[in-house]
């Protein structure tokens, strides 16, 4: 389970515009990075390039001292982005069981996801008809069912009610007592206490110069 | 009892899409004998034109209808960012793009494939023919399947993609065509099948071969 993450002078484009620049930092097992900085800095393409997603314009992302290190970064982390990843006309139920299959989950870890995010009144609906907190909530329970040692996480708590934002500071505490790692794109302060990486514009002299 | 694999989880939701939502096989048949329909109504009724062109005629609508559901093969998952889970997943997108393509071809291409003897006899061809007719379309639309999706992965994200797909794809389309209703025309004169049966084969399996490989790097390019 312990994994740490080293970024070694990372630099990121989107498009022409550089977003960032000779970013370096590093998570150690246990910790949580909280991203913080103004709308458009690039939080989301960040998350998307420590997931793996995004092949950086420089430096480098490397995940040390895991169980696999060899293995790909994608299957050692969970990411959860804007997009819910739910097709609207499945049941909640069939999407929560392709993705326990899909990712190597067990159905014990399904049975506890559904009673920690309280999702039983959920299973039977067409994902279409929930609203964004609760189609958050049914995004979460992966969390749970396929444990990973990476969690990546983008604005989490955004569309959940304040019972629910409780419930999942709770499980990022767990995540990080079992020595997880955790990133996560926030604009409201965290309930725990987590390490603050605050992103700003670079300068253009940096870039250039 | 043992979890189900991801790739078979990965295929069962898929084809559970492909068949739930409206717009997949029902379409796909639809088109595909309304078309047929068209034929003898713009062609005229005359039995002895109508058994010549029916291999030929038959295959070209069959290309035309594995068309359809291409656009929707990717984008919806694109959309709902299904891809961001299955990136995260154990298979390489590689794989994961052959699966999806194996799944459009179950709901889609393997009933139009079941139509086509049928279809092909309704118009006037030898009934002897079914037996070939049924492979070489098999073969066939398994082949449309997979270098329209290699197509439908290179239009992802761009919207309306839907001409574009089938401006990319068509010519990609012929070789089959051509050997597809060769087979049937050298079946009708008597003519060894093989040479034609081994083409459509040859390609069905360069279509195996470099789809997936396709597929993978344009989705990846295209889900950064």
């Amino acid at each position: 389970m312990a994994l740490s993450l080293v970024v070694d002078a990372l630099s990121l484009k989107k498009g022409y515009r550089h977003l960032i620049h000779d970013l370096s930092f590093s998570v150690a097992p246990g910790e949580c990075v909280a991203l913080t900085g103004a709308n458009g800095v690039g939080k989301t393409t960040l998350l998307r390039t420590l997931a793996g997603f995004i092949r950086p314009d420089g430096g480098h992302v490397r995940y040390a001292g895991g169980v696999d290190p060899e293995g790909s970064v994608a299957a050692q982390a969970h990411y959860l982005g804007h997009a819910e990843a739910l097709s609207p006309g499945r049941l909640a139920g069939a999407e929560l069981d392709f993705q326990r299959a899909f990712l190597g989950g067990t159905a014990a870890g399904q049975a506890e996801a559904i009673r920690r995010l309280n999702l039983s009144p959920l299973l039977e609906l067409e994902t279409r008809m929930l609203s964004a907190g609760q189609k958050r909530r049914l995004s979460c329970a992966r969390l749970i069912m396929a444990r990973r040692p990476v969690w990546l996480l983008d604005e989490p708590m955004s569309p959940l009610d304040t019972e629910h934002r409780a419930k999942l500071a709770e499980l990022m505490q767990g995540h990080l007592s079992e020595g997880g790692l955790i990133v996560c794109a926030v604009h409201d302060a965290l309930p725990f206490e987590v390490r603050e990486l605050r992103l700003t514009a670079p300068a253009m002299e940096a870039v250039y110069g | 009892m043992t979890p189900p694999s991801p790739s078979l989880a990965l295929l069962k939701r898929d084809l559970g899409l492909s068949l739930a939502r409206g717009g997949g096989p029902v379409l796909a048949a639809g088109f595909y004998l309304t078309l047929m329909a068209m034929v003898p109504l713009s062609l005229g009724p005359e039995a002895q034109t109508l058994s010549k062109i029916a291999p030929g005629l038959t295959w070209l609508c069959l290309a035309l209808a594995s068309l359809l559901s291409l656009e929707r093969l990717f984008e919806r998952d694109y959309e709902d960012g299904v891809f961001d889970l299955l990136r995260t997943g154990p298979l390489a997108l590689e794989w994961v793009a052959f699966l999806k393509c194996l799944a459009q071809w179950l709901g889609t291409g393997l009933i139009l494939s079941l139509m086509t003897p049928v279809v092909m006899i309704l118009l006037g061809a030898p009934v002897g023919v079914a037996g070939w007719a049924l492979v070489a379309a098999l073969i066939g639309s398994f082949s449309f399947a997979l270098i329209g999706g290699a197509g439908a992965s290179l239009t992802l994200g761009s919207r309306k993609g839907g001409v574009l797909i089938a401006l990319l794809v068509l010519p990609f389309y012929v070789p089959p065509v051509i050997f597809g209703a060769g087979l049937m025309q050298a079946f009708v004169t008597g003519a060894p099948v093989f040479q034609a049966l081994s083409l459509l084969s040859a390609y069905g399996l360069f279509a195996l071969a470099l789809g997936p490989i396709a597929m993978g790097a344009a989705l990846r390019s295209a889900l950064n």
